[in-house]
């Protein structure tokens, strides 16, 4: 072949896979015609190299320009202002401000269109802004540069966004593919590529694609000279698995499937280059098809927050109403004798005949100037300090991850509160709690265990055994601190395990090529054969190390191959029919490069569970070897080939103990003849065509995988996560109470619940599956409902009728059974069984009943929810929870897109809920709670005024006081304090994870709260207006002999205001730094110079405030006593009453408050550190029995290994 | 045995622990030096900022309390003391100076042009009061607050006269006979006009009307060279007249009726008498009763007063309220001493902690 330049890859991979060959080839699939694109949803017409085409109408498509913001320049302004005023409480301030214009108002307009606009463009901003990032974001993947056919062959780096349909793209490799792409060749001879999916499904293994015979040629830029060819397909469409079309080329027709689509977002992988053609562009494309707009959420506190605005809406519209009756009868029966109103008015305003129309008006007006009762700054404040919280969260060290350089992100600024009130963690496995990265542990070769190296689980155990030993010698403050110290630390088996990544294994034994002295030498060479030859891996030199790399389609067999080269097989290189090993440890000492023919490559699926390859090594024998799940393997196994059956199923039985992931290793040898006759079936299998075609492979298959010679077995470690069993625990001590759903089967489930400490000793493993049903059954389903119904009854009958009220239960449940269990009519009954439970363990569930899981959760308690995932099959979960939390790890970003908030490790999420969420929590609720505080104080002061203007609708403050409450003399203060307060420091917070509760029992935004917040701020309010009034009543204020007009009582009763609500945040506040002081004496020393600056300005702005500071009030005494006395006055019933809470019923936060104002941590360490642990025993009942086990056997270890030192 | 495998254990965990601290120190001495200002940000960003923590422990409390207390009954009786030291008169005059035969028919007595409204009134004076004395009118029922009429009125007409024009928050007292009022509005219009004389001894006492005003109306708020204009000049005549000579910065009685009053009882000052009263003196008033209260029912009070450096006039409500306020504080701190003592909880008590709490429950 002229031309061809490829150099390394001259593989065809249609030949070794098996039940991966179907590329539908014009001559064969005469069955699988090419489909009849015609009628709606087939309309799209691909002119493939010959863009211009695209340029006009009728097939002009979208552009390849993305676009995720919201607004753009011209709808920014009016749909921004839209969403803005969905809020009910803006709608009512822009009311007000509207009617504040017309002469209704008692109250300047400026003083009601002055807040709303602010609050509103703050919220237009803060929205601009993050549409402003998502553009930027927009703008980079759009100005990504791709190669693409210019003319003549050339081809010519240009941006995505340029990229139009029938556009020939060359994608080099580790590039994402710019749009949906037909597959045209690629590097490979026979045009296959490797595809990374894992922002499409968060899948991280490989998949193949495929493109068709026919444009097999085209594989340099010169052949794309005259290249034409139309595509004929389906319409955008989200559906990432189908796709329908026809390709049309040289007047053939040629169906095109998935498997020549590669679609955007995924990333070439393994492969130098490919050549595609744009098929669906832009938003047309799968990936942006498939985008749905993540639900917004809202926290518990903000719907309740918006009942009690309702409550308050009440009020005031109960006081509106009251004024307006006031008003009313005045101007019936009193206003006409007062002359100097000159009534009737001729505006109609204050008319006695008309009483109903005036009083109408009235309403209004007094709707208006009661407003500052509903706090209009509440929510721009909010969103203010909810960002600041924000802030901190993404900042914090403690959640900084250095490894992967991730940060913690608060994706959702509104949900931080939230954060504090989990009652329910609903997590995923794999890459969540586990690293997803398998480490070779430990191996069986015929009959003998291999590998010293303990697991996490054991090692977890040995950890625990540590700390119980030390609780038994209660009253030693050393040792319990040295336990809990050890606990703390987190795994100190690092050290031990920075190796190579992937192998843990220890054992001298056969490491160092010493296996060739073990007697079974040649089984273990068999063994090390199946590692380093039973896979689908390709080797990637790597130039760093020398050695090579592996791009394995799962982390197993990419350990397995590092196992093999370490112990000196290394799999170097693979060609189109042999795979060449080089082994270290020959007979001859020297490394050796043998070759291994692959005669056939039967691949591993989930229906099978194992998979083989059929070899012929050096000496022309032909070995069959296989690897797969010990129940598969077992049954398969040949008379003579069970010798180490007993002793392998032992072991595999101990690594299953021990959290590890197990594979039986099996060979058989073949006759050449036999080979032969099977092999014609094969073929004959592989070349039929239509739908048997993938039963008779299977059947083929199995035929040959039989009469198996078992040699061994392997145990790999599905790592934990840092960190994970620590953090679990403290959760659980934080009364969090934690579901696993995974993926994985029943046994490893369990496995990593006790590796995690979410089973325990004492607990009670209920299990319910459908095992022992025959499904087959014609009423398969009802009896496996019954049967169901049946262990749910059961299960909850054991846990009615258990009288210990430490006894813990868990519940398992597999997804089979899940199904049936998620069905409405048995849910609840399912729920309270789970509710009952202290763990419950989801296994092999799909990502749609993960969701289904959570909603259940969520909506069958009520309570809140949070569910924690790294994958995209967490995406729904992740949707449906109260909060979702996406762990950056290695898989894809999906997760991470969809969640509210994102953390690196799992180990995060302790600091998370328990330090942030409980801060957060409880700022947000005070904040809210003093905000109502203040506004009632405030608003209703306005009220009482009313009755002795005989409901007017006088104000008797001045406009730009009223302005300036809210917006500058009282925001700062109630800002630090849902910024900056902290009840207790976040170490206290991590020592007592039972402060938690106080969030989980909403202790701080009950009702109880609220109205009591609600009837301060009415105390207030009456001891400021009531003192005021009265102590001014009608004689001299002054010296000079003038008496008080409102302006001076108006302006007095504001003072007081403003030192009663500052005085009273900084009662609430109990942290405090610089800033707080700042804020609060700030907040009041700024009113006393606005009062001087504005008296200075001219007395047209000013009006009655002309002066007043420097000449009427200043001077005079009396205005400085009723301050001081008022704002005593004010907060003593909350002092009073806070101490007497403290003094009888203190909180939990309140009594290490004291002890860490007294200092009694430092000096007392002993009782500090009891006290911690006595927080923890109530969650603490004990540890797995498993675990248990563990510790006896290290103990009589220990107990040997200490007697035996005695005697030497 | 099982002992000594203890102290194996602890010290091997020990070990690590020594182990991990010196990563840690060593970590610590890697870092970078930050700058006293990144330091602070730093500090900031990790809500590690130094704070003092305020913690209401009983003794605070206690003593918080107290220290209000003791603040606050002093300043009480101080008050109550400078209150009652003021002497204060008060004379409703409205009733006595109807002539009987108007007692059925007031409205009409006050309206009717051409009868007199002039009466006299003897005040004795109970105690010795020192100038300077202060007179005010006092009205009741009388709602200056009122909506309608406190927006009946023009500040800048008041300070630059008819070049201001603009007016119509002056309704309905804005133009009258087709020509602009100044002052326009009904708060000028309605402006109070009884008028006092006061005799002793059979002379004249000398009533000093002068710096009734705050300076601030004087100097800034009424134009110097804004003279009344068409005042009073419509069909309804409100109350006082206006000298068209005299510019509205020196019209000092319009200044104190322009000043709103917060509740419908009020006082305004009318001037000083610069004597000194002396006990058991018996000083005569004549009374101009000109303003019409009989249509609404309102109460007009004639009031002399001392005045006090503390608090101004006689009002024992501050006094009473501060020793109120003190005594309750008092209270409370006993109280909650009692409390204490009765319910004697140390700083580090722990037995208040949930945990405790619910185990001993349990």
């Amino acid at each position: 072949m002229p031309n061809r330049e490829r150099k390394r890859d001259k593989l065809r991979w249609s030949k070794i896979y098996t039940f991966s060959c179907i590329r539908p080839t014009a001559q064969l699939d005469t069955d699988d015609a090419p489909f009849s694109l015609q009628g709606p949803g087939f309309s799209r017409v691909v002119f493939c190299n010959q863009p211009g085409f695209h340029r006009k109408k009728p097939f002009k498509y979208t552009t390849n320009i993305i676009s995720t913001t919201k607004y753009n320049v011209l709808t920014f302004f009016p749909k921004a202002l839209f969403e803005q005023f969905r809020r009910v409480a803006n709608i009512y301030f822009l009311f007000t401000a509207i009617f504040s214009l017309t002469p209704l108002s008692s109250l300047d307009p400026f003083s009601m269109v002055a807040p709303l606009a602010f609050v509103i463009g703050l919220s237009m901003l803060k929205e601009g802004l993050e549409d402003w990032n998502r553009f930027i974001q927009d703008l980079k993947v759009n100005k990504r540069k791709v190669n693409i056919h210019k003319e003549d062959g050339v081809f010519g780096k240009i941006a995505w966004q340029k990229i139009s349909v029938g556009d020939i793209v060359r994608v080099e490799k580790d590039q994402f593919f710019p749009a949906d792409l037909l597959l045209i060749s690629s590097s490979y001879d026979d045009g296959i590529c490797y595809v990374e999916t894992m922002n499409l499904d968060g899948e991280t293994n490989l998949k193949i694609k495929r493109s068709l015979e026919t444009t097999l040629l085209f594989e340099d830029g010169e052949s794309f000279k005259d290249f034409k060819a139309t595509i004929r397909c389906e319409d955008p469409n989200p559906d990432l698995y189908n796709f329908v079309g026809n390709f049309e080329y040289a007047h053939e027709v040629i169906p095109l499937n998935t498997n020549q689509i590669l679609l955007r977002d995924s990333k070439l992988r393994n492969t130098s280059y490919i050549y595609g053609v744009a098929i669906f562009t832009g938003h047309d494309s799968k990936v942006m098809q498939n985008s749905t707009a993540s639900p917004s959420k809202r926290s518990k506190i903000e719907k309740k927050m918006d009942h009690v605005i309702i409550i308050l809406f009440i009020i005031l519209s109960l006081i509106s109403l009251i004024s307006s009756i006031g008003f009313a009868a005045r101007i019936k029966y009193s206003m006409i004798k007062w002359w100097y109103m000159r009534l009737p008015d001729s505006r109609g305003y204050y008319d006695p005949s008309n009483v109903a129309y005036s009083s109408l008006l009235h309403l209004v007006t007094v709707l208006i100037l009661y407003g500052y009762l509903i706090p209009i700054s509440l929510y721009v404040s909010i969103e203010a300090v909810k960002v600041l919280q924000a802030m901190f969260i993404n900042k914090d060290m403690h959640m900084y991850d250095e490894e992967t350089n991730k940060p913690a992100h608060a994706r959702t600024s509104n949900l931080n509160e939230e954060l504090g009130q989990i009652e329910t963690i609903l997590s995923d496995k794999t890459g969540t709690l586990t690293c997803n990265q398998m480490d070779f542990l430990k191996c069986s070769i015929a009959g003998v265990s291999y590998g010293m190296r303990t697991s996490e689980v054991e090692a977890a155990a040995a950890k625990l055994m540590a700390t119980e030993i030390s609780s038994f010698t209660e009253n030693s403050p050393k040792s319990h601190q040295v336990a809990r110290a050890e606990s703390c630390l987190g795994n100190n088996d690092t050290v031990q395990q920075a190796g190579i990544k992937g192998f843990s294994f220890k054992d001298d034994r056969i490491m160092e090529g010493n296996w060739v002295q073990e007697c079974n030498a040649d089984t273990i060479l068999l063994f090390f054969h199946i590692l380093a030859l039973c896979h689908t891996a390709i080797p990637e030199p790597n130039e760093e190390t020398g050695s090579f790399n592996y791009e394995a389609e799962s982390p197993d067999e990419g350990a397995f191959l590092i196992a093999a080269r370490e112990f000196g097989f290394e799999f170097c290189k693979r060609t189109q029919s042999s795979v060449f090993i080089q082994e270290k440890y020959s007979a001859s000492r020297q490394p050796i490069q043998r070759e291994f023919k692959v005669l056939n490559l039967l691949e591993f699926s989930s229906k099978r569970k194992r998979m083989s390859v059929i070899v012929r090594d050096e000496e022309g024998l032909i070995f069959l070897l296989c690897k797969g799940a010990d129940s598969i393997i077992f049954e398969r196994l040949s008379k003579n080939g069970r010798l180490y059956e007993e002793d392998t199923a032992k072991h595999i039985n101990e690594y299953g103990e021990a959290g590890l992931r197990t594979l039986a290793l099996t060979y058989r040898k073949l006759d050449e003849e036999e080979y032969y006759v099977w092999n014609a079936e094969f073929v004959k299998a592989k070349t039929t065509i239509g739908s048997d075609r993938e039963n008779m492979l299977e059947r083929a298959a199995d035929l040959m995988e039989r009469e198996l010679i078992l040699i061994g077995a392997t145990a790999v470690e599905d790592k934990l996560q840092k960190g994970v069993p620590q953090c679990i625990d403290k959760l659980a001590q934080a009364g969090l109470k934690i579901w696993v759903l995974t993926g994985d089967k029943i046994e490893t489930a369990i496995n990593i619940g006790f590796a995690c400490s979410l089973l325990r000793q004492g607990m009670k493993q209920i299990c319910i599956s459908t095992t022992n049903v025959d499904l087959v059954s014609r009423d398969g389903n009802r009896i496996a409902k019954e049967n169901i119904l049946m262990q749910m009854d059961n299960a909850s009958q054991m846990i009615k009728l258990e009288k210990d009220p430490h006894a813990a239960f868990a519940l398992i449940i597999d997804g089979k059974t899940l199904a049936y269990a998620l069905e409405d009519d048995v849910k609840k009954q399912f729920l309270n069984l789970a509710v009952d439970c202290a763990s419950v363990i989801c296994c092999r569930v799909s990502p749609k009943q993960k969701a289904l899981v959570t909603r259940l959760v969520k909506e069958g308690t009520g309570k809140t929810t949070l569910a924690v995932g790294d994958g995209a099959n967490d995406v729904g979960m992740i949707q449906e929870a109260d909060i979702g939390v996406g762990i950056s790890g290695v898989e894809g970003m999906q997760a991470v897109m969809a969640s509210d908030f994102s953390i690196a490790q799992f180990r995060f999420l302790e600091r998370l809920l328990v330090v942030h969420g409980h801060w957060c929590y409880k700022r947000i609720a005070q904040m809210i709670c003093y905000f109502f505080y203040k506004n009632i104080a405030f608003g209703l002061t306005l009220f009482y005024f009313e009755a002795y203007t005989s409901f007017s609708g006088q104000s008797v403050y001045n406009a730009w006081y009223m302005v300036l409450f809210n917006v500058i003399l009282t925001s700062l203060p109630v800002i630090s304090l849902g910024t900056f307060e902290q009840d207790v420091s976040s170490e206290v917070c991590l020592q007592f994870p039972a402060l938690y509760q106080q969030g989980s029992k909403n202790l701080f935004f009950s009702w109880y709260k609220i109205f009591g917040w609600m009837g301060n701020g009415l105390y207030s309010s009456l001891v400021v207006f009531f003192l005021c009034v009265n102590m001014f009543d009608s004689q001299q204020f002054c010296v000079g002999g003038q008496t008080a007009d409102i302006a001076v009582i108006g302006t007095t009763m504001f003072t007081c205001i403003i030192w009663a609500v500052n005085i009273q945040i900084a009662l609430i506040t109990s942290h405090y730094t610089w800033i707080q002081h700042a804020f609060v004496w700030g907040s009041i020393a700024t009113w006393y110079l606005f009062l001087l600056g504005y008296g200075m300005v001219s007395p047209i702005i000013s009006q009655d405030a002309y002066l007043i500071l420097m000449e009427a009030l200043g001077p005079a005494p009396i205005f400085w006593i009723a301050t001081g006395l008022i704002t005593v006055a004010c907060n003593l019933p909350y002092l009073a009453h806070v101490s007497y809470q403290r003094a009888l019923n203190p909180m939990d936060h309140h009594v290490i408050q004291e002890i860490k104002y007294c200092n009694k941590d430092v000096e007392d360490k002993l009782m500090w550190t009891n006290e911690m642990n006595k927080a923890i025993q109530k969650t603490m009942i004990g540890f797995s029995a498993r675990v248990d086990a563990k510790i006896r056997q290290l103990r009589s270890k220990l107990h040997r290994k200490h007697s035996s030192s005695m005697v030497s | 045995m099982e002992m000594i495998h203890v102290e194996e254990i602890s010290t091997s965990a020990l070990r690590s622990r020594q182990i991990s601290s010196i990563h840690h120190l060593r970590q610590i001495s890697f870092t970078p030096k930050r700058s006293k200002k990144s330091e602070v940000i730093y500090k900031f960003t990790q809500q590690n900022l130094h704070a003092c923590k305020l913690s209401l422990t009983p003794q605070l409390v206690i003593s918080l309390f107290l220290l209000m207390g003791i603040i606050f009954v002093p300043i009480g009786f101080v008050a109550l003391h400078a209150s009652r030291s003021v002497v204060e008169i008060v004379n409703r005059y409205d009733t006595e100076c109807m002539p009987d035969e108007f007692k059925s028919n007031k409205v009409a007595y006050i309206q009717d042009i051409s009868v007199s409204k002039n009466c006299t009134l003897a005040i004795k004076i109970p105690k010795f009061m020192k100038a300077p004395i202060h007179i005010y009118y006092q009205l009741d029922n009388y709602y200056q607050n009122h909506r309608r009429y406190v927006k009946s009125r023009n500040d800048k007409q008041l300070q630059y006269g008819l070049h201001y024009i603009q007016t119509s928050s002056c309704m309905p007292e804005e133009y009258s006979n087709g020509y602009p009022i100044v002052p326009c509005g009904l708060v000028a219009w309605s402006m109070f006009n009884d008028t006092y004389s006061f005799v002793r001894h059979g002379a004249p006492l000398f009533i000093n009307r002068k710096n009734i005003s705050w300076k601030s109306d004087r100097d800034h708020k009424f134009g110097e060279k804004i003279f009344p204009f068409n005042f009073q000049n419509g069909t309804l005549i409100g109350g006082k007249t206006l000298d068209p000579t005299i510019p509205l910065s020196e019209q000092e009685d319009l200044m104190v009726w322009m000043r709103a009053s917060a509740l419908p009882s009020f006082r305004k000052i009318y001037g000083r008498i610069e004597d000194d009263l002396d006990a058991d003196e018996v000083v005569f008033v004549n009374i101009g009763n000109n303003y019409n209260t009989y249509t609404f029912g309102g109460k007009k009070k004639l009031v002399l007063s001392t005045s006090n450096m503390l608090l101004g006039g006689k009002n024992d409500f501050l006094g009473l309220s501060y020793i109120t306020t003190g005594f309750s504080c008092i209270f409370l701190a006993v109280f909650f001493a009692l409390l204490h003592v009765k319910n004697q909880r140390p700083d580090h008590d722990t037995s208040h902690f949930s945990w405790t709490r619910k185990n001993t429950i349990s």
